[in-house]
């Protein structure tokens, strides 16, 4: 019976037909993809911290607007994921538990500072241009509800993502000071946007699985590449040398050959070792332990209007 | 008359970004998702409407000024704005009770400026309309949320009345370019706005359970550059970039 049902769920994703949350799916997809979409949603909810970090001290009116907006933007994507999980039979309050217990992971590029204004527009370029490489395939996820919530991420993101390059193609052609503050945003920034793919394809075990589900479409190392390729070509319009001397295109792949990552970096941040790991966990502890107060008043406010409500009835 | 029509718009402008940016300190850390976005989204309209304000003023100082010049290269002494504005965002309640202190008052002044003769500054009031009354609706209801929600919400709010009480005054003692603007008709009937207000305040109190502290001493002097410790500090932080890296393009 179970092999039968199986055999159908995989039938219908080798056919290209979406998973709906009351169709019956084997529990290791649903963990997978608890896992993954959750993943996600935090992602989008740290995020938050390091870009917000320069809401106040954006340079000018037009940016602090295009900054909030984009911020503003992250939560609304931490919105329809956690939402998209929540079909699989979770809760948002369980998962903001896992977070900030720092049990469930998020992506690890949050944990690095944004220490110039140009950082702001290296996120974007490069953060959002990775999370963009990841996040378009998904539009193609087999499970609908994540599918379509990626429909309109990648919307945005792909958005925030010119916003960002605008940024650092601005200070490329202001001073002096302003391309010293490009260059040195985008080497800080490179490394880890590379890293944002996730591990090698021969040390990534459950992508083959993913792969066959659907909910995965190119492996890391595929993804990565594409990354590379095109962000090369960008920086040259910025002007800017990306920090790593290997790279240089290759006739044969018709690709970009591209240098070592330094994978040792790469597992101290994911084990919490980045340099803002401790504070961006903190800060969602502290919003959500402050706002513990907010949220019992607004509950315990809407069941007295309903009792009172109810009483008017009777 | 241009000079006092000068300060009200910058006056307006104040208030509207002060607050937009004390607002925008909160993004990312909201008590939950929904109101995070909600105080980024109030905070992304306050500030787009001192950008056409500026707009405004700059256009009428001519010499270069732009929206940036007026909101990055004035000290503290030169901006206008209440003192209730740039008060610390404290816990969600006070930020609460600021606003709604806040959007009761603006409400009734735009829509007097909807009325104002000059058209630049009737057609602005016009198009912020929509925002402000969602803002007002949306801080009343929060009000009475915290006011009728559990004991330590409203402890918390009558905390925030005691302190934000003595900075609502200023609101109503008008300042000369106030009162010029009242008599050219820019800002027709400014006298009625007061009482618009308590009234508001009164409604919105009973609903919250809330009691309407006496009439005390009034904090005053924003409307005219003496402001609080509190917004040399904002304008630092503000401004840091246009400081550190004078004439650049951003
Ligand atoms: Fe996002
Ligand atoms: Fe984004």
């Amino acid at each position: 019976m179970e092999k039968n049902l199986e055999e159908i769920f995989q039938a219908k994703i080798d056919r290209e037909e979406k998973i709906e949350p009351k169709d019956w799916m084997p529990d290791a997809y649903r963990k997978t993809l608890v896992r993954q979409i959750s993943q996600h949603a935090h992602s989008e909810i740290i995020g938050m911290l390091p870009e917000g970090n320069w809401i106040t001290r954006a340079p000018t009116l037009r940016r602090k607007v295009a900054l909030m907006a984009k911020v503003q933007d992250e939560a609304g994507h931490g919105l329809y994921l956690y939402s998209a999980a929540e079909t699989l039979g979770v809760d948002r309050v369980e998962l903001f538990e896992q977070l900030n217990s720092g049990k469930a992971k998020y992506s690890s590029i949050f944990n690095y500072p944004t220490l110039s204004w140009a950082d702001i527009g290296s996120v974007g370029w490069l953060v959002d241009g990775a999370a963009i490489m990841n996040q378009v395939p998904l539009c193609r996820c087999s499970y609908g509800p994540y599918a379509r919530a990626m429909v309109r991420v990648c919307k945005e993101e792909s958005f925030h993502q010119r916003q960002g390059f605008e940024i650092l193609l601005n200070l490329s052609k202001g001073s002096q000071a302003q391309k010293d503050m490009l260059q040195e945003s985008v080497n800080r920034w490179w490394w880890p946007a590379m890293m944002m793919f996730g591990p090698a394809d021969g040390d990534s075990p459950n992508t083959q699985q993913s792969m066959k589900w659907k909910i995965k479409r190119f492996t890391n190392d595929d993804l990565r590449q594409k990354f590379v390729d095109v962000a090369y070509e960008q920086a040259k319009v910025l002007n800017v040398t990306l920090p790593d001397p290997d790279i240089k295109w290759n006739e044969e792949r018709g690709h970009y050959d591209y240098g070592v990552i330094n994978w040792d970096e790469f597992w101290n941040v994911v084990k919490g070792n980045g340099p803002c790991n401790k504070e961006r966990l903190a800060a969602r502890n502290k919003a959500w332990d402050e706002g513990q107060w907010v949220r019992e008043a607004a509950l315990a406010h809407a069941e007295k209007r309903a009792n009172r409500k109810s009483k008017k009835v009777a | 008359m241009q000079d006092h029509l000068y300060n009200f718009l910058l006056y307006l402008g104040d208030n509207a970004l002060i607050l937009g940016h004390r607002l925008s300190e909160w993004c990312g850390h909201g008590p939950v998702l929904e109101q995070d976005m909600a105080l980024t989204n109030i905070a992304l309209d306050l500030v787009g409407q001192s950008r056409n304000i500026f707009q405004l003023a700059a256009k009428m100082q001519g010499e270069g000024a732009t929206e940036d010049t007026l909101a990055y290269l004035r000290d503290a002494t030169a901006y206008k704005n209440i003192l209730l504005v740039e008060q610390k965002n404290g816990d969600f309640a006070k930020t609460i009770l600021r606003q709604f202190f806040y959007d009761a008052f603006n409400y009734p002044c735009y829509q007097r400026l909807m009325q104002s003769s000059n058209k630049d500054i009737a057609a602005f009031a016009e198009k912020s309309m929509k925002e402000i009354t969602y803002h007002l609706k949306w801080s009343s209801e929060w009000v009475i949320r915290l006011g009728d929600g559990t004991e330590e919400s409203l402890r918390r709010i009558n905390e925030a009345l005691e302190d934000l009480w003595p900075y609502t005054g200023e609101m109503f003692k008008y300042a000369d370019f106030e009162i010029a603007m009242t008599e050219s008709g820019v800002f027709p009937d400014a006298a009625g706005i007061e009482a618009e207000w308590e009234q508001e305040v009164k409604n919105i109190f009973a609903q919250a359970g809330l009691e309407l502290p006496e009439k005390a001493w009034m904090h005053d002097g924003g409307k005219h550059g003496r402001h609080s410790e509190h917004l040399g500090y904002i304008l630092a932080e503000m401004q840091f970039l246009q400081r550190a890296y004078p004439g650049q393009k951003w």
